[in-house]
């Protein structure tokens, strides 16, 4: 099999590329900082400083209203904003509010479905990140024992 | 002889058959009950949550039915007294239908309501009544459950029941309590059409290849119907019951999943609207009525939410202002004990008019179908002797329905601590289960009307008061979320040998205090309870199934009373109008 490209191989330089390609090593590290943080409050600071944030519920946050599976619940974001840098999740409740973000080349359709781990009913935010701004919508989502419906 | 005249003729059979002290008077008051004057051009009947009453039952509407926030004051969260003042002027046997008041007495003198047989003659008088092929007849669900031959043979009795009676659309929730295939072969073998816009095979399972309605969208079931009556063009949206794989064990439907889903829906009406030009449009559902009215708000284009889950009798329709003009949201009881009829006046674009009636369905004034009734006999014939065992004499009026205890809950709560050997007992707050008179026997039947379901098991375990006040706390939230969107629909767990003092309008983990046991002892965190319950929703249990724990208990004890309701002593909701003769006392 020598010489060949296995897929497990090609997945590996692509995302190596990805990595090298777009993403500069500060961000990482304030990054991992961020992934790290206990609080909601906490982790916005370590992604975005002192920026100022916008709420704004025109662009499409889906969440159900009650979680079928806290374990997997997912979540739909999709904007039609010019120059969307970043898109990040937080879950209020959770050990480490900050679930996922997204970073978008220039050119990129800034959208996604994904699916978030919850521990508890909580808020959920969607913070979208433009050049020179920061927008944020926020639902929540209940998670329940379940059961005694009529 | 034509089909109109032949049903004339049943409905002068019953009341005539209908001897005794009122025997004069039903003779006039049947005509007068279900003769409708002719009204528009298209007629569409509605019932919902029949839960499998095949024959006529008995069945007390709730005297609490807490309505808080937007909900307060608000139909149906008003009850009795507080409801007649509001409806004005109606008859003694309307009052008797739309409230629990006086029930012992108006139920024996107006005796009881629904049964298949019964609802097959009236539904097919109101649809001679106009002409052929201008009327409709919907079922939002809640149909292949709730008594022992629904569940012997998987729901398909009343698959069958639901083709004679000539269903032409339906929608479902605890038809989700069978597994995928069986719910899919019923629905084959249903000669309407089973409608659901909110429910989708998974990403996993749309990959695996599931059998879908649509491989593109996703959808296990076809959205929506266009029908033509006489030139008008009905669609109706079926919007099953959002939060199945929740309320119910997910287990039985692994690959399917459900959701509200309001955004969608305002997609697809706008869509029906555009590009079927339809006169009307009806959306089929069985949220529930507070998440309909919510729905209502936020959706635009839909006529008629006709309405079910909550089982709420409701006596006349709210109307529901939004960006795009009005909805109509009503709600049609259960049982079998009311038939809905919508009829629609059509203008230049689109109804220019209605006028609704839910009409209460009294067995005795209406003559049973002999088609239907045979299928009724057919498929009890094989089990008669276990549905009509006498267990026990009820000396009480023995009911389910309202927010907290019924006295039929009181009694399985009773009847699982004894036989099970439990300090507590815990059963769901299910809003399905009939009544049963004082002085009647409990048979069978009627046992299984409160019990019978895919997963009946019981299981007896230990656990702590902080357990057990998340379970309560989890529950109430469901019931009493101010956001309707929140709530699932069921009434609060039922609770046997505790109790506690609950605030309803509190936020969600501090609405329930003072959790005391039976023998005045005050409930520590961490101090543990040996629990008896039945119907988890997770995995299944491994014990025997509830009705033969209390179908036991019931033998043992030959007479039933139940004088003493372990219902919460309630905070901050003294006055309010959901609320009404309320034996648990207030803080």
């Amino acid at each position: 099999m020598q010489g060949t490209l296995t897929r497990r191989r090609f997945s590996q330089a692509i995302l190596a590329f990805a990595a090298l390609a777009t993403v500069p090593l500060r961000v990482f590290a304030r990054n991992d900082e961020a992934f790290k943080a206990v609080n909601t409050d906490e982790a916005m600071k370590a992604l975005f400083g002192d920026k100022p944030m916008t709420v704004d519920d025109s662009f499409e946050f889906k969440v159900p209203d009650i979680a079928e599976d806290g374990s997997i619940v997912p979540v739909t974001v999709s904007t039609e904003m010019e120059g969307v840098k970043s898109i990040s999740l937080l879950v209020d409740a959770n050990p480490n509010p900050l679930s996922a973000r997204f970073h978008f080349m220039p050119g990129a359709v800034p959208e996604f479905k994904t699916r978030i781990k919850m521990g508890e009913s909580s808020d959920v935010r969607a913070v979208i990140e433009t050049a020179d701004a920061l927008y944020v919508s926020t639902k929540n989502v209940k998670v329940t024992l379940g059961g005694c419906g009529g | 002889m034509n089909r109109r005249e032949f049903i004339h003729l049943l409905l002068q059979g019953a009341a005539v058959a209908g001897t005794g002290a009122y025997a004069g008077s039903l003779a006039a008051s049947t005509r007068a009950f279900y003769d409708l004057e002719a009204f528009g051009s298209a007629r569409i009947l509605h019932m919902t949550d029949s839960h499998a009453q095949l024959n006529p039952i008995y069945f007390r509407e709730p005297n609490v039915n807490i309505g808080l926030g937007e909900a307060l004051g608000r139909w149906p969260h008003v009850v009795g007294r507080n409801l007649l003042k509001e409806l004005g002027n109606i008859s003694a046997r309307d009052a008797h239908a739309f409230t629990y008041l006086d029930f012992v007495q108006a139920a024996e003198k107006f005796g009881r309501v629904g049964g298949f047989a019964h609802l097959k003659t009236l539904v097919d008088q109101l649809r001679g009544e106009v002409s052929d092929g201008s009327s409709l007849l919907l079922d939002g669900g809640d149909t292949w459950q709730g008594s022992g031959t629904a569940l012997w043979t998987r729901g398909r009795d009343m698959v069958e029941a639901t083709n004679l009676l000539g269903v032409d659309i339906m929608t479902g929730h605890w038809e989700f309590t069978y597994h995928e295939d069986e719910i899919l072969e019923n629905i084959e073998a249903f000669n309407g059409e089973f409608l659901a816009h909110n429910t989708y095979a998974t990403e996993d399972a749309l990959f695996d290849g599931v059998p879908v309605y649509d491989e593109d969208t996703g959808h296990v079931f076809k959205p929506y119907t266009m029908r033509d009556l006489k030139g008008r063009r009905v669609a109706v949206v079926g919007q099953a019951f959002p939060y199945t794989p929740i309320a119910n064990p997910k287990r039985f439907i692994p690959n399917w999943t459900f959701g509200i889903r309001d955004e969608e829906l305002s997609r697809l009406v706008d869509t029906i609207r555009a590009e079927e030009k339809p006169d009307a449009v009806i959306l089929l559902s069985h949220n529930g009525m507070d998440v309909d009215l919510k729905l209502a708000s936020r959706v635009s284009g839909i006529d008629f939410i006709l309405g079910g889950h909550t089982h709420d009798g409701m006596p006349r329709p709210i109307e529901v202002e939004n960006s795009g003009g009005k909805t109509v949201v009503t709600n049609a009881g259960s049982n079998g004990k009311f038939l809905a009829v919508l009829d629609l006046e059509f203008g230049a674009s689109g109804v220019s008019g209605y006028r609704y009636k839910l009409l209460p369905v009294f067995s005795d004034l209406i003559a049973p179908n002999p088609a239907m009734q045979a299928h009724i006999d057919a498929v009890r014939a094989p089990h008669r002797e276990i549905l009509e065992e006498e267990l026990a004499v009820a000396d009480s009026l023995l009911y389910r329905r309202g927010n907290f205890n019924g006295s039929f809950d009181q009694l399985i709560v009773d009847g699982m601590r004894q036989e099970l050997d439990a300090q507590i007992a815990l059963s769901p707050g299910f809003r399905w289960g009939t009544t049963v008179m004082p002085g009647e026997a409990i048979t069978m039947d009627r046992l299984l009307d409160q019990t019978c379901m895919t997963y009946p098991e019981t299981y007896v375990r230990e656990m702590s008061g902080a357990e057990l006040r998340t379970v309560l706390e989890s529950v109430a939230d469901n019931l009493f979320n101010a956001d309707p969107y929140y709530q699932q629909g069921g009434d609060m767990v039922r609770t046997g040998g505790f109790n506690y003092r609950l605030d309803p309008l509190a936020a969600m983990g501090s609405r329930v205090s003072d959790m005391t046991l039976a023998n005045g002892k005050r409930m520590q965190d961490n101090a543990s309870y040996k629990v008896a319950g039945w119907a988890t929703v997770g995995s299944q249990s491994t014990g025997e199934p509830v009705w033969e724990v209390v179908a036991r208990y019931l033998r043992s004890q030959k007479t039933v009373r139940i004088d003493r309701l372990e219902s919460p002593t309630l905070m901050n909701v003294d006055s309010n109008p959901g609320l009404a003769d309320y034996r648990g006392g207030f803080a």
